[in-house]
């Protein structure tokens, strides 16, 4: 097999990076308008604002930190400026990043305001971004990427066509020896059997089950209905899916046939190898993808049937669809309209295919349709209330 | 060829396996028509006549279903018939609900 050569940024610590984002990251909701006034005042940065950051704890406090400096240290970031409020957790957040060996630097708003810590946050962020603008590609090649997968709005038409052709995508990447993902936990519901059967052995098969049950547990507690409208949404019911077990099927078919999952990961857990893995997520889009982008992947593969138009701001989503009603009535958030193998014009093989060359031109650099259109959905996992 | 026979020659739904009880219209059926299948597991051809309008993406009844029976999609079981089903009905959430939550 010849696996597929692009340019891109390979980073201090090894890992290759698509895009060469500097951003400005708050540590908590008090300090997204310090970091929005350094993003405005200095071109090329991003500021990445977010609901949370205080008063959390446990469980909850180690995800929303893992959730953060898993967005700093992800190789399609270049360096780093953090914004919080007071300096420890700030700092906390600062020693994380630092371990890729990336550029990264806290400021603190208590005992200089906003003002003050805008200008030294701006001098800084101009320093990053002209270190980071003149950083060069290097050749990298298929394998080296970690890639994550997730669909949204589904329809029939996702189990029939545009999940499958993810799986075909994913079969070849996992056999090139690519890092990949998958999850929504919540949305395996009816397939949960199969899913546990992909396990690369039983062990591991049983700590996905663990998982699942778990989350079903929660879901049965927590529950007034059958769900019915919000998972299967009412999108997904328009699209003609009627409950969760069959929706459930037609998204296990985005890990393809052959692959088998290495390992079971914690909500935005970076993958300790190469493989597939599954990650514990949400099966909500921004959430989700959120996730993974903090787990280090670096592009994201989107089958859709109705046109969920999620994207996210340091991860590149490319939008697949098989639906010919959301081809024609949303073409420009679809990145490849793999509808002809609904009507016998394209086999699955080379639907895969197809896909492969449009991860390897956004890898190369090409814009996503969600990247285009600005769509840079960032929204944290919240396990429980702050105390 | 005119309009119709085109219709006639077009596969209007799809099955994954052989043994689920629906198909998918991957086009908008209309009732009373001779709707055109594919099995995808082994390539048969099937014939459902149509009870009803069916839009793109919905299901169609393979054979009839009475409450309390199973749907077989991907050859599995897919939730609980809550409604009676003659074959050629759309299938949906008014006669089929889920088995979990």
């Amino acid at each position: 097999m010849t696996i597929p050569k692009f340019m891109a940024y390979r980073r201090e610590n090894g890992r290759v990076g698509v895009r060469n984002h500097v951003i400005i990251l708050p540590l908590d909701d008090l300090s997204n308008s310090a970091c929005e006034a350094v993003a405005n005042n200095i071109k090329g940065t991003m500021a990445l604002p977010h609901a949370y950051g205080r008063l959390q704890f446990g469980e909850d406090l180690e995800l929303f930190f893992r959730t953060l400096i898993g967005t700093g240290a992800n190789p399609n970031v270049a360096a780093v400026v953090v914004i919080g409020i007071e300096p420890d957790w700030t700092d906390r957040v600062v020693r994380g990043i630092a371990e890729t060996g990336k550029p990264v630097k806290g400021f603190s708003i208590e005992r200089s305001g906003d003002i003050n810590t805008i200008a030294m946050a701006s001098r800084q962020a101009l320093a990053y971004v002209q270190w980071a603008t003149e950083l060069q590609k290097e050749e990298c090649s298929l394998d080296e990427l970690y890639i994550s997968v997730k669909c949204g709005e589904s329809d029939t038409t996702s189990g029939l066509a545009s999940n499958p052709t993810v799986g075909n995508a994913i079969d070849k990447l996992v056999e090139m020896n690519a890092v990949c993902s998958f999850g929504e936990t919540s949305e395996i519901t009816g397939a949960e059997l199969i899913c546990k059967s992909r396990g690369a052995t039983p062990e591991i098969g049983e700590e996905f089950m663990k998982t699942w049950t778990a989350y079903n547990d929660f879901i049965l507690k927590e529950k007034t209905d059958d769900l019915s409208g919000s998972q299967p949404t009412k999108g997904n019911i328009r699209g003609g899916l009627t409950t969760i077990e069959e929706k459930a099927l037609g998204n296990l078919q985005k890990i393809g046939k052959k692959a088998r999952y290495v390992g079971v990961l914690k909500p935005a857990e970076a993958p300790k190898g190469k493989g597939l893995w599954f990650m514990d997520t949400s099966s909500a889009a921004a959430e989700a993808v959120t996730l993974w982008a903090a787990s280090g992947a670096v592009i994201h593969l989107f089958p859709t049937g109705q046109g969920n138009i999620i994207g996210n701001p340091i991860e590149p989503v490319i939008k697949l669809s098989a639906n010919p009603l959301t081809c024609s009535t949303m073409s420009e958030h679809i990145d490849f309209d793999c509808s002809g193998i609904l009507r016998g014009e394209m086999t699955l093989d080379q639907a895969g295919d197809l896909l492969l060359e449009c991860i390897v031109r956004t890898a190369n650099g090409r814009y996503t349709a969600a990247e285009g259109l600005g769509h840079r959905e960032y929204v944290f996992t919240k396990l429980y209330r702050s105390a | 060829m005119n309009q119709e026979k085109r219709r006639a020659e077009m596969i209007q739904f799809l099955v994954h396996e052989k043994k689920d009880t629906v198909g998918v219209a991957t086009t908008d059926l209309k009732a009373g028509e001779a709707a055109q299948g594919l099995f995808m597991d082994d390539g048969d051809k099937i014939e459902i006549k149509t009870l009803m309008d069916i839009p793109l993406g919905h299901k169609i009844a393979l054979n009839d279903h009475k409450p309390g029976d199973g749907v077989i999609k991907y050859g599995h079981d897919i939730g609980k018939v809550v409604a009676e089903i003659r074959k050629g009905e759309h299938v949906h959430i008014h006669n089929l609900k889920t088995r979990r939550w």
